[in-house]
């Protein structure tokens, strides 16, 4: 048994019972988690392991860099575009290629639809159930539900009637036995809070929201031509407008800018009417469920998105602002940047990979990555069955990135606390409103249900942005500038011969980076930094645990073969391993070979 | 275990009326492209047999797939989930996790030995023991072939699963492996793109349940229904090209006049799929339409074929090349194959071998 205090603050126990969680479902790719329980079933250590490994950048390495986007957008489906956003970001930094307003709007419109589409998905369909318990819903009383549905909200869908009809065929699916992939679950567990009648408002909602989802997303579809995986070009986006001239049915013409605009109405309307609604009627009955802070209270950071004028990713511009928070002082917020050699840097020590001094971290222009499956002296199990994982060596396929050293949390609350201690009203508004409502204070943001909050807080700033973004960009058509892509720089007999960009902002689940290194109009080095990566970060080289580790400590479990808590506190990070572990070498040298010792 | 339903009587007891049923059918028959009188062949197929059971795995993948069926307009596909097949395993949908969800296959093997749809999203990588996808501390490539053994059909979900997709692209240094080479003894239906456009894959298992039988399928294994025809064939801009009118750059005055992309990097003269006719999310748009070229994504190592801005300058049919443009007598030959005007064909060969036209490098991977 070994008992630490990491550098970062926090108290690890390494006896008792471990328990291992592996595949943690609901989330995009493959995560392992593993904890340790005291005799009270309170978890005293957390491994967090990515467990898989796609090698997009050597792949990358040689290709056109106007090509960039398509492949690092495969990058993930969930967070679909987010990649392609900061690979065309990047590769128009190392070209000094500007864009054109209408296609810094479209952009916008574009990344607004997917954080908010990420948001709703997430929200009801990737961690709901770590709340509400569907088949209590069976229990409920369809007049005492419609009652409370209309206390919240003036969403129509509220009679008797419409929740005994879901009831009824809920009802009816739990009794078939065929329970799908509501099956083998954590029903009826102490856990769950809800009373009947909220779980049954919130499974209808569940279904609801799975309708719903498909139509935020046709915004993509407008201006990129399809969802998931859109289409974006190097130098704006590759959709023409034309809204006066013949030929404009095979542009962006009325009748789609109006499609644009009815969309963000119902989408305001779902988010104002439901998922806000939903999210204080959950909270309220979870208020005593403080866990899962971890690193919120200690160290976030955020690169700030939306840029409300072109070519411009300053503060002055970003109406969500980038800016990082240490040691949880909201009186300072320290500027951020990407390109500053000193500020980011991936460590290895305990990922799969292996530098040649695993004591130092790597700025991404200087990434090597380089793929080394080692196994720890007390791992359990064997090279294809591991039992347990030994986190005092390598244990994961993601990288340990860092902020002037310090371990990180990134996404929609640290988002909201960097700008909230920026002192953005709106965002102030929303957050003092909503603990006001709750009756809680300020520090009740740093848990797993704070994590859950702003992102649903995030989700109707996010409509409402878009709203004020589709009038902006139609103003702009009215002055008479239609233009959407800057092509003086797409031969690449234009570019110089050696340059180097990058691309960042924030994707649903926190910051994002890209760094691109260009030779003779080929890629020459290509790296991200990715939401997931930070979150998911194993141990660094000083021993520091990253967010996904830090948040599970000192949780109690109401039963530790049940992993409802862990599940809870994980997916509030909304995790997407796909995009985490996506690295691998680049200098192609055979595949190094496993070490049990 | 109890009795399974029919996806008829799980729709009654819905309180779905009779004749909504038999609407729900007409609107199947006529998604899928059949004629009227399969409507009373699919209600027949509903009313009298059980949910199948469904198992879809997930490898090295992006989850774009899951994410595109999630789209489904018609059906739902929260209907398909609840209503007619049954989802019995699913990493981004099921409730349950860790040893609780892995139960679950065991308990699917038990029910339905030799009955269940095993639904593939990603592949499984082999280098490294095949330790790149590691699921329950074990390689992915296990769970996909033990859960192979005791299906009834494979589908492979999307461009990963049927040809191996972003990361098998050069040099695939997972070596991750497409279904079909690693699972050698089970029909497989290929449903590539990346991903697939929703209706397609609801379209897909919808046919399967309905009539209890793999759609016709075309010697890549591709069904036939979705995957018979190039893009470029059916395409609304396809009277700029045989019309010589062409985008020259984006967004310029032909792009806004909506002109053929060709000379941008269209690759729909050589990609088979839905997406000029189906096309995405409800019928809205496609990606020609929305002003960029096709990527070619449904087609076997799309990436590896050159830039996405480069002209397509071999013509396939059927898979089989046609004709290189570059070789002009050929290239006539090539451009007729593809029945368009030998005049128009001047036009686009003199204006694709222009000097900023750079010659798409073709892989041979016969």
């Amino acid at each position: 048994m070994v008992r630490v205090t990491t550098p970062n603050g926090f108290e690890l126990d390494d006896g008792g019972q471990r328990v291992v969680v592996d595949p943690i479902c609901r989330i995009e790719g493959h995560l392992r988690i593993e904890v340790n329980l005291d005799e009270n079933n309170v978890i005293r250590n957390a491994v967090s392991s990515g467990t898989m490994w796609r090698g997009l950048e050597v792949i990358l390495q040689g290709r056109d860099p106007r090509d960039a986007w398509a492949f690092t957008e495969r990058i993930c489906g969930v967070c679909t575009g987010v990649h392609a956003l900061q690979s065309v970001r990047a590769v128009e930094d190392a070209l000094g290629i500007e864009i054109p307003t209408n296609a810094n709007h479209i952009r916008n419109l574009m990344m607004l639809a997917q954080h908010v589409h990420d948001h709703i998905v997430h929200f009801y369909h990737l961690h709901a159930l770590d709340w509400v318990d569907v088949v209590s819903a069976l229990d409920a009383d369809p007049k005492a539900t419609s009652e409370l549905q209309q206390s919240i909200s003036r969403w129509p869908k509220s009679s008797p009637g419409y929740f005994s009809d879901v009831q009824n065929r809920l009802k009816k699916f739990v009794e078939s036995g065929q329970l799908g992939i509501f099956a083998n679950a954590y029903w009826g567990s102490p856990a769950y809070k809800l009373p009947p009648e909220a779980n049954l408002m919130a499974t209808t909602h569940y279904l609801e929201a799975l309708d719903f989802q498909k139509e935020v997303v046709k915004i993509h579809t407008i201006f990129g031509g399809r969802n998931p995986h859109p289409n974006w070009v190097v130098g704006g986006m590759p959709c023409s407008i034309n809204v006066d001239e013949a030929g404009a049915v095979g542009a962006i013409n009325m009748a789609w800018l109006n499609i644009v605009s009815d969309i963000i109405d119902q989408t305001i309307a779902f988010c104002d009417q439901v998922y806000i609604p939903d999210l204080k009627a959950i909270a309220s009955f979870y208020k005593d469920w403080a866990y899962g802070g971890g690193l919120s209270s200690q160290n976030v950071l955020s690169y700030g998105e939306f840029p409300a004028y072109p070519n411009n990713h300053t503060n002055a511009s970003l109406m969500m602002p980038h800016g990082a928070i240490l040691n949880g002082d909201l009186s300072t917020v320290y500027d951020v940047d990407p390109k500053d050699p000193e500020q980011v840097q991936e460590y290895v020590a305990h990922s799969w990979y292996e530098y040649a001094d695993e004591a130092q971290g790597l700025h991404p222009f200087d990434g090597v990555t380089v793929p080394n499956f080692a196994l720890g002296p007390n791992t359990e199990g064997t090279k294809t069955a591991i039992e347990k994982l030994d986190e005092g060596a390598k244990y994961s396929w993601i990288k340990a990135p860092r902020w002037r050293g310090n371990a990180m949390e990134v996404g929609p609350l640290a988002r909201y606390l960097v700008a909230y201690a920026r002192g953005k009203e709106d965002i102030k508004a929303q957050v003092d409103g909503l603990l006001a409502e709750l009756d809680l204070p300020i520090t009740a943001l740093f848990s797993t249900l704070g994590r859950t909050a702003a992102r649903g807080l995030e989700s109707s700033w996010q409509s409402h942005k878009m709203r004020e973004i589709f009038d902006e960009m139609m103003a702009n058509i009215r002055r008479g500038d239609t233009a959407t892509a800057n092509m003086e720089k797409f031969d690449p007999s234009t570019w110089e011969s050696d340059v180097k960009g990058c691309g960042f902002g924030e994707a649903p689940r926190g910051a994002l980076g890209h760094w691109v290194h260009i030779k003779d109009t080929k890629i020459e080095n290509y790296q991200c930094v990715v939401p997931t990566t930070w979150n998911a970060s194993p141990r660094d080289p000083a021993g520091n645990i990253g967010a996904y580790e830090a948040s599970l400590l000192d949780t109690p479990m109401a039963n530790a073969d049940e992993p409802l808590e862990i599940l809870r506190t994980i997916h509030s990070f909304d995790p997407c391993l796909a995009c985490s572990t996506h690295v691998i070498s680049h200098d192609g040298r055979e595949l190094s070979t496993i070490k049990v010792r | 275990m109890h009795a399974r339903e029919t996806f008829y009587e799980v729709m009654r007891r819905h309180g779905i009326t009779r004749r909504s049923f038999v609407k729900f059918c007409s609107l199947t028959a006529a998604g899928l492209g059949l004629g009227p009188e399969f409507a009373g062949k699919i209600a027949h197929a509903l009313e009298t047999k059980p949910r199948t059971p469904v198992v879809w795995l997930h490898g090295l993948e992006c989850t774009c797939c899951s994410e595109s069926f999630i789209r489904s307009g018609n059906p739902l596909a929260g209907d398909v989930i609840l209503s007619m097949i049954s989802l019995d395993y699913s990493d981004t949908l099921m409730a349950a996790a860790g040893h609780q969800a892995e139960e679950l296959l065991e308990q699917t093997i038990e029910k339905y030995d030799g009955e269940y749809i095993l639904a593939c999203e990603g592949n499984p990588p082999l280098n490294e023991d095949g330790m790149y996808c590691i699921q329950g501390g074990k390689p992915y490539v296990e769970k996909l072939r033990h859960m192979a053994d005791h299906c009834k059909a494979i589908i492979a979900w999307g461009s990963c699963a049927s040809w191996g997709c972003v990361q098998a692209a050069r040099p695939n240094p997972t070596q991750a492996t497409p279904i079909h080479k690693v699972i050698l003894d089970k029909p497989i239906v290929k449903v590539p793109g990346c991903p697939p456009i929703a209706e397609v894959m609801t379209g897909v298992i919808t046919y399967m349940v309905a009539f209890d039988r793999l759609p016709p399928l075309d010697r890549q294994g591709r069904p036939k229904m979705f995957y018979g025809q190039r893009l470029h064939d059916k395409c609304y801009r396809r009277p700029h090209f045989d019309a010589g009118q062409f985008v020259e750059a984006f967004d310029d005055e032909g792009a806004r006049k909506g002109y053929c992309l060709y000379k941008v990097g269209c690759k729909g003269p050589t990609t088979y799929n839905a997406c000029s006719t189906v096309e995405w999310n409800g019928g809205l748009s496609w990606p020609v339409k929305s002003g960029h070229g096709c990527l070619g994504c449904a087609e076997d190592n799309f990436w590896d074929k050159g830039s996405f801005y480069s002209a397509v300058t071999n013509l396939h049919v059927a898979g089989r090349v046609e004709a290189t443009a570059d070789q002009i007598g050929g290239a006539l030959m090539g451009a007729a194959a593809i029945g368009i005007a030998a005049h128009a064909a001047g036009t686009v060969i003199s204006k694709m071998t222009g000097k900023k036209s750079k010659p798409t490098e073709e892989v041979n991977h016969g």
